[in-house]
């Protein structure tokens, strides 16, 4: 079975429309998503009415922290995303926000974990932003396999089993054996938001047959997204982060 | 841990008939499956201290990259199994013998060491086509099929560009069998397909002379190919040609800017020794003065190990591209676009090996045209045209070559060519008008249809303008 993950999508309907067209064109079987829906674009809505729809289909979607603080605190943000969570609460309806509301925090299959920060604490949304953040994850989660977002750079921990860990940056189009011998901890990059200086969405098929991950980079319409924040008032910063990817 | 394995039992399938040996890493069994004819080998890594994890990671390694690896020049890939109840890899059994059976006969006499060394360099270079480093060439891991090809075995210490590299992760030590380890190596860099290249000329040098270029070191002795460079090999074995001398010792160049850029290269050297430009290597008789040992001992001192690999963006600075020119008379147009679009490539491709080649075109029936002294002088003839175009490139002598190749088939003759000395793109004329343009035309576009490579058809300005003013009329 072929499992798309979708993570950090942040309210960009043109990233989120090109990944999922995409990964028909792979044929997914399955679509999981990892949390993020809103936050920073223009199209909160949109995007959590298509996901809502998908779910409804068999998706599955979990709980981000921006997700999170549309109902909750934003203390914890900084100004830039502080300012886009409180334009995106007006966009959104009670349906809406309950969806978000509702979310879970984290999925597992078997001894595969899904979850949008880190498998430890995941409503502490800390950040698996390197080998030591990963080194405190592999001490303290079972599952042989772990999918987490968050970070909307892509990357990929794993550890042997004399406990070393090791960093490894993915190329996009490349199937990546997730050997039963080690453990994994696989950050998916962002699709509406990319920060790696690659302005096109992240996503990734994880082939459940054969154990291998696929890391891809699909192009989409920045310009029309970036237009979009603009025209909504949002900050200008956020419609470069598009353009640049960064 | 380990396994108790015996004849006649079962695993996922497979069924164990014989022990062909236990080594420190792995144990291996001829193994069958029902419905296959296929000779199969199964290897199961030795886990028995799990204080070393080195025949683990090599086995993960293995399981990574050998699944991806397709060709003749590496075992086939059947079947893996996880850790539970046993890790193995099933794989094709190369019916030949290794190049270790050839070590109780060294030296080997030099022609064969020639044909070892091009058998090998062709299937290194279908590897790093592959963005995979072998890093553990040496005679135990070459097999040769009954056809002829070079089968390369054993990953477990392998590189690929696209994957994690468990080895680096999980050690801090050069990895590699010592004698036969590149420079680079040793600084654990596991990044340079020209390590492999070193690693053959070990190989060549060691048939060759019947000894190994830096001995069988160990500890820190391996670092000492840094600086010393080793006995020529016409000092230890005069029928060594020169050019052979050339070719080994330019693969055993401590900098891997000095060796070949490509296996693809070196194997056309391999292959036609009247290309190979001897340079003071050829001729050394002795090592290195003292003087210069020390230079490069200082210069080691404060070596350091190179970054991520570039596998393929080393295949791709250092192409061959394959010129056919027609020296035809009213064709020089045609080569002096040709010229410049070479120019424009060489530009780009920093480390290309330009191999300029023409047809003479023999007959069919009267095959022995050639052999009479108009013939010869003809062939001749043709060779100085060809250097005279190749010279005004700006191009050092060493990475440009010129071939007279003699066929009935000019079209044939050159897809053969780019075939056989794994050309990357060949770049080919086109005249579009004149009497001999049906013909011409079809060598140009069966080369276009046939060739595996990239191929750039090159008209020229007239011709353009005169296709052009033939449209407008019509």
């Amino acid at each position: 079975m072929l499992i798309a993950l979708l993570t950090d999508i942040h309210g960009n309907r043109e990233a989120l429309s090109a990944c999922l067209a995409h990964a028909r064109l792979l044929h997914v079987d399955r679509l999981i998503f990892l949390g993020d829906y809103v936050g920073y674009g223009a199209d909160p809505a949109w995007v959590v009415d298509t996901v809502r729809g998908l779910v409804d289909q068999g998706a599955v979607a979990l709980l981000g922290n921006h997700d999170a603080a549309i109902d909750g605190s934003d203390e914890d943000m900084n100004s830039v995303a502080q300012e886009a969570i409180r334009w995106t609460r007006n966009q959104l309806g009670m349906e809406q926000r309950r969806f978000l509301a509702d979310l879970p925090l984290t999925h597992e299959e078997g001894s595969v974990l899904y979850v949008h920060a880190n498998g430890y604490a995941p409503r502490s949304w800390d950040y698996m932003a390197g080998p030591m953040e990963a080194i405190r994850h592999f001490s303290r989660v079972d599952a042989h396999i772990t999918f987490c977002g968050h970070v909307h750079v892509p990357m990929l921990y794993h550890m042997s089993t004399t406990a070393k860990v090791g960093t490894f940056s993915p190329v996009a189009n490349n199937d990546i054996p997730l050997l039963p011998t080690r453990t994994w901890l696989a950050v998916i990059g962002a699709v509406g938001q990319p920060r790696d200086g690659v302005a096109a969405a992240n996503y990734a098929v994880f082939d459940t047959a054969r154990q291998t991950l696929r890391y891809l980079r699909v192009p989409y319409d920045t310009a029309t997204a970036a237009r979009k924040v603009r025209q909504a008032g949002l900050p200008e910063k956020l419609a470069l982060r598009l353009e640049q990817g960064r | 841990m380990r396994w108790r394995l015996h004849p006649g039992q079962v695993i996922d399938g497979f069924t164990l008939q014989e022990n062909l040996g236990t080594g420190g890493m792995a144990q291996l069994w001829a193994v069958t499956r029902e419905d296959d004819p296929a000779p199969l080998i199964m290897k199961v890594p030795m886990l028995i201290d799990s204080d070393d994890p080195l025949p683990i990671v090599c086995f993960e390694t293995e399981q990574m990259i050998m699944p991806r690896l397709t060709g003749p020049h590496v075992p086939r890939f059947v079947a893996t199994g996880p850790l539970d109840p046993m890790p193995y890899i099933v794989m094709e059994r190369i019916s030949g013998p290794s190049l270790k059976a050839r070590l109780d006969r060294v030296p080997l006499p030099w022609p064969e060491v020639v044909a070892i060394g091009a058998t090998v360099a062709h299937a290194l270079h279908d590897l790093h086509l592959q963005h995979v480093i072998h890093l553990d060439i040496k005679p135990s891991n070459v097999m040769l099929r009954e056809t002829g090809e070079a089968v390369l075995i054993d990953y477990g210490f392998a590189r690929h560009e696209r994957l994690p590299d468990l080895l680096a992760e999980e050690f801090r030590e050069p990895f590699g069998t010592t004698p036969y380890m590149a420079p680079e190596q040793v600084l654990q860099d596991r990044a340079d397909p020209r390590s492999d290249l070193f690693a053959l000329g070990v190989m060549l040098y060691f048939f060759v002379t019947g000894e190994r270029p830096f001995g069988n070191p160990r500890g820190g002795q391996i670092r000492r190919r840094l600086w010393r460079d080793p006995v020529p090999p016409r000092a230890l074995n005069p029928d060594c040609p020169p050019w052979l001398q050339e070719i080994i010792l330019r693969c055993l160049e401590v900098d891997p800017d000095e060796r070949y850029a490509t296996a693809a290269q070196l194997a056309l050297d391999l292959e036609n020794p009247d290309h190979v430009r001897l340079t003071e290597r050829a001729g050394r008789l002795e090592r290195d003065s003292g003087v210069k040992t020390f230079r490069r001992w200082l210069k080691a001192r404060r070596a350091q190990p190179l970054e991520a690999p570039n596998i393929a963006g080393q295949l791709s600075r250092a192409p061959i591209v394959l010129v056919a020119i027609d020296l035809a008379p009213g064709s020089e147009d045609l080569a002096e676009a040709q010229r410049l679009m070479v120019g424009r490539i060489l530009s780009i491709e920093g480390e290309a090996r330009i191999a300029c080649v023409n047809v003479l075109k023999t007959s069919r029936i009267a095959v022995d045209i050639l052999e009479d002294e108009e013939g010869r002088s003809l062939h001749v003839q043709r060779l100085v045209q060809l250097r005279h175009w190749g010279g005004s490139l700006q191009i050092p002598s060493d990475r440009i070559t010129y071939s007279v190749l003699e066929a009935p088939d000019p079209a044939a003759a050159l897809v053969d060519y780019v075939r056989h000395n794994n050309v990357d793109h060949v770049v080919i004329g086109a005249r579009s008008s004149s009497a001999l343009r049906r013909y011409l035309g079809s060598v140009s576009s069966r080369v276009v249809a046939e060739a595996p490579c990239s191929v750039t058809v090159v008209r020229t300005p007239k011709d353009r303008r005169a296709e052009d003013g033939g449209a407008a009329s019509a």
